[in-house]
């Protein structure tokens, strides 16, 4: 969302020198960084083995829909009559493994047009980011919601449109980054003793704008479990009968007042999820710059 | 945002005015009008180019990818209603000509008509206009003084427990997606914990939001609770910055009082940033009203959206996608102008 936010978001954040093992060291040191690293790793368990200890299979019924917690069903029964507690352990894999990839489908388009427009300045460099400003011409959700709607919510498609909403943000921070380093003698040097150029992007300027780019991750990945959430809650997954946060509290939300858990415990996960990338995000951002970073959407 | 002609490190001035402020200067003196109304010009010219590569990107990805007949009308396609459905979309026709027809039509107001409900498309969203309106202004009034001045007093206070708490609360909220936000205060004061407000947002059939306001609550409320967190730590990190300066340092030595100091030369200068980000949260809360109003059964044009990608009604999504880019660019456009306007420090330098 940093369309017009130029005077803040496209300021370097960052101070180059810094190496990213240090970032990294220097962020663990923050309590931030450890309660939402802490929060990340107990959400990711729960999507990646949950499904290894759910008493009944997803789809299973197992009894009258929208039954309050028993002794067969731990959070009661959903809309269908599936029990809550093993479609709960069953609806995270999906939007980690989406979120994950379009989080890296845009790091890596993002990051090579940022460096090759840094690089090549002139023409290139201005086509390069006013086709950025025309994808931050639509809120996210619009443009995943558009390209749904001709080409259907398969799992590839929702990985490239969100991937696509991460590339200019990741593509600006990148470039901001890479601007002043462009110019330093170690890049003439390599130009000179005639290093090719993609390895003078991806060799010599990228190991340099690291830090600001882990930041920028971390701000990615909160985005796309938002935005992959928020697809799947508007009734948008690829698996439209499998188990899915998201789709979860879509779900359920009719029944909200007589069986709430169906609701409240995808709502608790997808909750702590993003406020722990946030706080991770938070935290590699001070150690990174020293300064507050501001969210970036 | 564009280097300036000398491909400066510094990304704060060339990142305002694209192409730089010589170039917006040149412009201002080869026309003989003022460098202020050539910014503008340019900026004005700038947004009508990306409103058709906008246009052009909505109409390619709902028309010209895929068969849009076999996806509208599924597995019960039979020829005959294909080729129906390919004649009443123009689907028959080349690509550029189906573009201009239906970009055509939008200036003159005509949008086509909606697949699933056979009316125009301007009569089924045009009240569903106005209700997002209504939302989108409720949050915005609230939301706008009170994120700046959470950020501004955070910033005055800073790393004092005020400072350290809605550093930390405006962290958490900011992270949370819309949707979250709005459940969660459904189950908190509709349906679950308490019980003083309604859990939908309907608006029965002529009529109008207002007519019943405590349904807005929520709603608002939760828009609110979504862009509120990120004005506020822009604000703080641009009031901080401004408070570092050395024009306050000169204007605290000069022995103005405090008061003075903060209201005639800090918040201005604050101010400029803000004002983008401002205009950028009122373009987000466009986005962020397709989700909520989905949360609250809201009869917008968010909502309204998310049932025709859902129905394939491809001239509803044209329509109410070049709408809201339309309105993302404008603002956009806005804050770029107004920002000029407000920031003293800028106006010298155009």
């Amino acid at each position: 969302m940093s369309v017009v936010n130029p005077l803040v978001s496209n300021e370097p954040p960052l101070i180059q020198s810094k190496r990213p093992t240090g970032v990294i060291l220097g962020a663990l040191g923050l309590g931030r960084t450890r309660i939402g690293l802490g929060l990340v790793l107990i959400i990711a368990a729960i999507a990646i083995f949950g499904p290894l200890i759910a008493p009944h299979g997803p789809a299973d019924f197992i009894g009258l829909p929208n039954t309050g917690p028993s002794g067969a069903a731990r959070f009661g029964t959903d809309h269908l009559g599936q029990d809550v507690w093993s479609r709960f352990l069953d609806g995270g894999r999906e939007i980690l493994l989406l979120a994950s990839a379009a989080t890296l489908l845009g790091l890596a388009i993002g990051t090579s047009l940022g460096l090759l427009a840094a690089y090549s300045k002139g023409a290139l460099d201005d086509v390069l980011m006013r086709s950025m400003d025309v994808i931050l011409a639509f809120p996210s959700i619009m443009l995943a919601l558009v390209a749904i709607a001709t080409l259907g919510a398969s799992g590839w498609l929702i990985i490239l449109a969100v991937g696509l909403t991460n590339v200019p943000r990741v593509a600006r921070v990148t470039r901001a980054a890479a601007q002043p380093i462009v110019e330093r003698d170690f890049v003439a040097a390599a130009e000179a003793i005639g290093v090719p150029r993609w390895r003078i992007l991806f060799g010599e300027i990228l190991p340099n704008v690291l830090s600001p780019l882990m930041v920028e991750a971390s701000l990615r990945l909160t985005y796309s479990i938002g935005l992959i959430a928020g697809l799947a809650f508007l009734g948008f997954t690829p698996n439209p009968n499998g188990a899915d946060w998201g789709l979860m509290i879509q779900e359920n939300q009719i029944a909200l007042v007589v069986q709430p858990w169906g609701v409240v415990l995808p709502i608790i996960a997808v909750a702590l999820l993003t406020m722990g990338t946030g706080m991770v995000g938070d935290g590699i951002a001070r150690a990174a710059a020293g300064i507050d970073r501001v969210r970036a959407e | 945002m564009a280097s300036g002609p000398s491909g400066s490190a510094n990304a704060l001035q060339p990142a305002l005015i694209p192409g730089g402020p010589t170039e917006a200067a040149r412009l201002g003196t080869a026309t003989g009008i003022s460098p202020v109304w050539g910014f503008i010009l340019r900026r004005l010219v700038l947004g009508i180019v990306v409103l058709v590569l906008v246009s052009i990107v909505v109409f390619a990805a709902t028309q010209a990818l895929g068969d849009p007949a076999r996806a509208i009308l599924g597995r019960s396609a039979t020829p005959a209603s294909l080729a129906a459905l390919r004649e009443q979309l123009h689907l028959n026709q080349p690509v550029v000509a189906q573009y201009l027809t239906w970009a055509g039509g939008l200036l003159h107001g005509d949008a086509g008509n909606s697949l699933a409900a056979q009316e125009p498309v301007t009569k089924l969203i045009g009240d569903r206009i106005v209700n997002s309106a209504i939302l989108v202004l409720c949050a915005g009034l609230i939301s706008i003084p009170l994120s700046v001045a959470i950020g501004s007093y955070a910033a005055l206070r800073r790393d004092r427990t005020f400072d350290v708490a809605t550093s930390l609360s405006t962290l958490v909220f900011a992270a949370l997606p819309e949707f979250v936000v709005g459940v969660s205060l459904v189950v908190i004061f509709a349906t679950t914990v308490l019980h003083v407000l309604p859990a939908v947002s309907l608006i029965p059939p002529g009529g109008r939001p207002w007519d019943n306001p405590v349904a807005l609550v929520l709603p608002t409320l939760t828009l609110v609770l979504a862009v509120t967190p990120y004005v506020a730590r822009i604000m703080r990190a641009s009031m901080i910055e401004v408070l570092e300066s050395d024009y306050v340092e000169m204007a605290r030595l000069k022995g103005l009082p405090e008061r003075v100091v903060i209201t005639r030369h800090a918040l201005p200068n604050a101010l400029g940033p803000t004002f983008q980000v401002i205009a950028l949260n009122l373009a987000y809360l466009a986005g962020g009203i397709i989700v909520v109003e989905y949360v609250f059964n809201y009869a917008g044009i968010g909502g309204a959206l998310r049932d025709a990608v859902s129905n394939h009604d491809l001239p509803v999504i044209q329509a109410l996608a070049m709408l809201i880019a339309g309105l993302y660019v404008a603002l956009n456009l806005l804050a770029d102008i107004a920002t000029i306007m407000v920031t003293p420090k800028l106006r010298t330098r155009l």
